[in-house]
């Protein structure tokens, strides 16, 4: 053994390295607070190793990026335990970075001689950020899309090059392959290649120096090789762990639904770190200085304060202002990042777009297992035609400045109103005067929306139609918050066509015929049965089937076990029954229940409530036939009457 | 391969003349050595800012889904997503959603279209009809029904955009995206 090392050595010198690697003097013996550069390399070591093999499984394109991180984290092998550790060290990175930060600068290792390896480890901040912020965008998710988007644009904002930059950065005007095959080269090449360049002169300054040592007469000198190195291991032990038990706690790393460009993403949101930068954008008094002063200079102008550290410790209070500076730019930062998760979780727009987003990762999770898998146009194209993922937001778009959907907007957002408060403020103008001007300063607290039309989130089913036939007035009670349009304490006479209407008449007359028998209680089952069965829903019971049949005697001939209708469903609507040719009742009166809640006719009544058979000259209703596109319309009657899987 | 007539491994003792000139060629020629392939490398690398753009076929107009009759003469804006045939790259995807727009009827034959994308930096706006604003969801740039800014987050109002009437009931747009940050309406691409 001994002479294959003196062998190795003769040729390579290798002993005296090894010495200058592991026994490095350390005077005051070693200590925990010089740990921190260590678990840095540990974590940059697990980033390698791991981003190596996710390198091995990645697909940088718009149509296969999302689908081969998907594919990573739900089936291969251990593929979500790589990933999670390879983001939830990145995140452990930026911790450390800044605790190695802070220790540099309390215990003023920044000074001479060693100002150029401070400088160093600056540039090594930056490429650091540099990588999460393009690792970010690799999984060409909604949330990774949105955020880089903003941070593309900030990059436009850069005075002179800043387009130029942009569309560098890109690949082009827009998003494509090209920003993730640039985003990649840079995140798995450039920037790791030049991160190992200044680790390796960063060691290298820092060995010419030595460590900086406050205090060394608090113990005997020792070396690097065992002592320090085993309160290194023991460090990088416990980031290990903490990375490990956030990886398993989360089952890997997020992966929102696949970019879509054409659809909103209202719970962007940039990493944690870089939330106070976030924050910091969205005050007003930032932005009336440019957007270039809030995103790149102010930043800028921190990082020259931090660059200039070792030039001004040489003042007689300079450490001092360093040590007071960096402390309060922690405290600013971290001031600000509270705030930005406060507001966002005070935001029911935010939660509910969390919860939205949420939904639909999910949802593409269960439309990528099916066995016709993902398709060549990668997996933003099924959620784009799914009813289940679609519907919703169809609604929210088109049926909720109306209707309700179980009292919400059919996404889980609750419908309100934030009365903006409105205020005259003196502005100074572009010639330099000052003019009163009236501008929103704030907003009053929200306050829920009153519905103007039924919920329909029980629409067409059982409930929903016995609800109509025994209690109309309160299903369509919201109707009464249509107000006329001259007095507003008078609700509005197209309101009151329905709720003072035949039909309002009918089913409060008859709501005592249901009581008077137990068995009219089941004839009304009956009913029910027979109109939902007619709409063909998914679980609806078949036409032929008994309850449904006798059903059809009642809506036909009236009569009741106990008693009989005043007047006939038939008498007021007709209704062509599946499979057959003949038309009960006549079109007319009142609204067709040809397969009523059905597909066919909630298709034929979106697109224009106001014909004839539906509701007619009573009909206030947009026809939605002229507002959506074929499949949108498709998409939201799919939807409500549950035809998806 | 042919190289240059040179005997790099003369002896340092040669006339110091030449060893002048060694110098010079030897760094010459590792700068050259160095300098080709980096210079294909980064011409290569600015082909976004070389590409020229290919013409448009028409006028760049586009007809929308929604009839004008559709739209209530000043009433809610429209969220219409934008269909149309997009080139990434090496791939071209026929009728694809590339965007969105705000459609409002605001007189009997005049209609607003805004681009969906916030001014301030790109994300998309809701429109809130309960308040009669736009809003943006990243921070919170506000607008009024017509696109005015209302506070002084965004840069600059809506983006408007072209609108036609065509053959008395359709609705055309020019679609464009436009650089978000500035205070001037500059098309993107």
């Amino acid at each position: 053994m001994n002479a294959l090392i003196n062998w190795l050595d003769n040729r390579t010198g290798l002993k005296k390295l090894m010495h200058e690697a592991l026994y490095e003097n350390i005077p005051g013996g070693a200590r925990w607070r010089y740990v921190w550069g260590s678990t840095l390399m540990f974590t940059f070591t697990i980033q390698v190793i791991t981003g190596l093999f996710l390198w091995t499984a990645y697909s940088p394109s718009t149509t296969t990026a999302w689908e081969s991180v998907y594919y990573i984290q739900h089936h291969m092998q251990y593929g979500w335990l790589v990933r999670g550790l390879h983001h939830f060290s990145a995140s452990a990175m930026t911790v450390l970075l800044a605790l190695h930060l802070m220790q540099v600068v309390i215990d003023g290792a920044y000074k001479a001689p060693r100002e150029i390896n401070f400088w160093l480890g600056l540039i090594l901040m930056q490429i650091v950020l540099g990588l999460s912020l393009t690792g970010y965008l690799l999984p060409w998710d909604q949330k990774g899309y949105y955020a880089t988007q903003v941070s593309t644009e900030i990059m436009g904002a850069t005075p002179v090059v800043g387009p130029q930059l942009q569309q560098l950065a890109q690949g082009g005007p827009q998003y494509g392959h090209h920003t993730l095959t640039r985003f990649f080269a840079m995140h798995a090449g450039v920037l790791p290649g030049t991160l190992i360049a200044f680790i390796v002169l960063h060691i290298a300054v820092f060995r010419r120096h030595g460590i900086t040592v406050p205090d060394p007469d608090r113990a005997p000198a020792t070396t690097f090789w065992p002592d320090q190195v085993l309160k290194d291991g023991i460090a990088c032990l416990a980031v290990l762990g903490t990375v490990l038990t956030l990886t398993i706690w989360h089952h890997g790393a997020e992966l929102a639904a696949p970019a879509d460009p054409s659809e909103a993403y209202s719970a962007a949101r940039p990493e944690w770190y870089f939330l106070f930068l976030f924050q910091f954008l969205r005050f007003e008094w930032v932005e009336h200085q440019g957007l270039a002063f809030g995103a790149i200079y102010l930043p800028g102008a921190l990082m020259a304060i931090l660059a200039a550290m070792p030039i001004i410790g040489r003042w007689k209070v300079g450490h001092a202002f360093n040590v007071v500076f960096l402390f309060v730019m922690m405290v600013g930062i971290i001031g600000l990042t509270g705030l930005a998760l406060k507001n966002d979780a005070a935001d029911p727009d935010f939660t509910a777009a969390v919860r939205q987003a949420h939904d639909d990762s999910v949802r593409i999770e269960e439309l990528a297992e099916r066995p016709e898998g993902i398709p060549l146009e990668g997996a933003v194209s099924l959620l784009r035609a799914d009813p289940k993922a679609q519907g919703p937001r169809l609604f929210a778009r088109n049926c909720a400045p109306c209707h309700r959907y179980d009292g919400h907007d059919g996404t889980g957002r609750k419908v309100t109103r934030k009365d903006a408060i409105v205020a005259e403020v003196l502005e100074k103008q572009a010639d330099g005067t000052k003019k009163k001007v009236k501008k929103i300063v704030g907003y009053k607290p929200p306050v829920e929306e009153l519905a103007t039309a039924s919920d329909l989130g029980k629409f067409g089913s059982p409930d929903w139609i016995k609800a109509v036939i025994t209690d109309f007035k309160k299903t369509f009670a919201a109707l009464e918050n249509v107000k006329d349009k001259d007095d507003k304490s008078k609700i509005a006479e197209s309101s009151k066509h329905f709720l003072e209407g035949e039909m309002a008449g009918w089913s409060s007359s008859h709501a005592n015929h249901w009581r008077a028998d137990a068995k009219n209680e089941h004839a009304l089952d009956d009913l029910v049965a027979f109109l939902y069965s007619q709409g063909q829903r998914r679980g609806a019971p078949g036409v032929s089937d008994e309850a449904p049949k006798r059903g059809r005697q009642i809506f036909e001939t009236g009569i009741l076990p106990v008693g009989k209708f005043e007047s006939n469903c038939i008498d007021c609507h007709s209704l062509q029954p599946i499979g057959e040719d003949k038309l009960l009742g006549e079109v007319g009166a009142g609204p067709t229940l040809t397969s009523y809640g059905g597909d066919r006719w909630l298709r034929e009544f979106l697109s224009n409530p106001g014909h004839e058979k539906f509701y007619g000259s009573n009909n206030t209703m947009p026809a939605f036939g002229e507002r959506l596109t074929e499949k949108e319309l498709d998409l939201l009657v799919r939807w409500m009457v549950g035809d998806y899987e | 391969m042919s190289q240059p007539h040179l005997d790099l491994h003369e002896s340092p003792s040669s006339e110091p003349r030449r060893g002048f000139m060694t110098h010079i060629l030897a760094a010459g020629i590792g700068l050259l050595v160095g300098a080709i392939p980096a210079c294909a490398g980064l011409a290569f690398f600015l082909d976004p800012l070389m590409r020229k753009k290919k013409g448009a076929s028409g006028d760049g107009f586009i007809k929308m889904p929604v009839a004008l009759e559709a739209l209530e003469i000043g009433g809610e804006p429209q969220l219409v997503k934008i269909i149309m045939d997009k080139v990434d790259a090496w791939n071209t995807y026929l009728k694809q959603p590339v965007g969105a727009v705000y459609l409002r009827r605001t007189d009997k034959d005049k209609v607003a279209a805004f681009n969906s994308r916030c001014p301030h930096l790109g994300c998309a706006v809701d429109y809130k009809p309960a308040e009669k604003h736009y809003f943006c969801p990243c921070h919170t740039s506000t607008f009024d029904v017509d696109g005015v800014l209302q506070n002084d987050i965004p840069p600059r109002g809506l983006d408007t955009l072209d609108v036609q009437i065509r053959n008395g009931s359709e609705v055309w747009l020019k679609f464009q995206n436009f650089r978000a940050t500035t205070p001037e309406k500059i098309p993107v691409g």
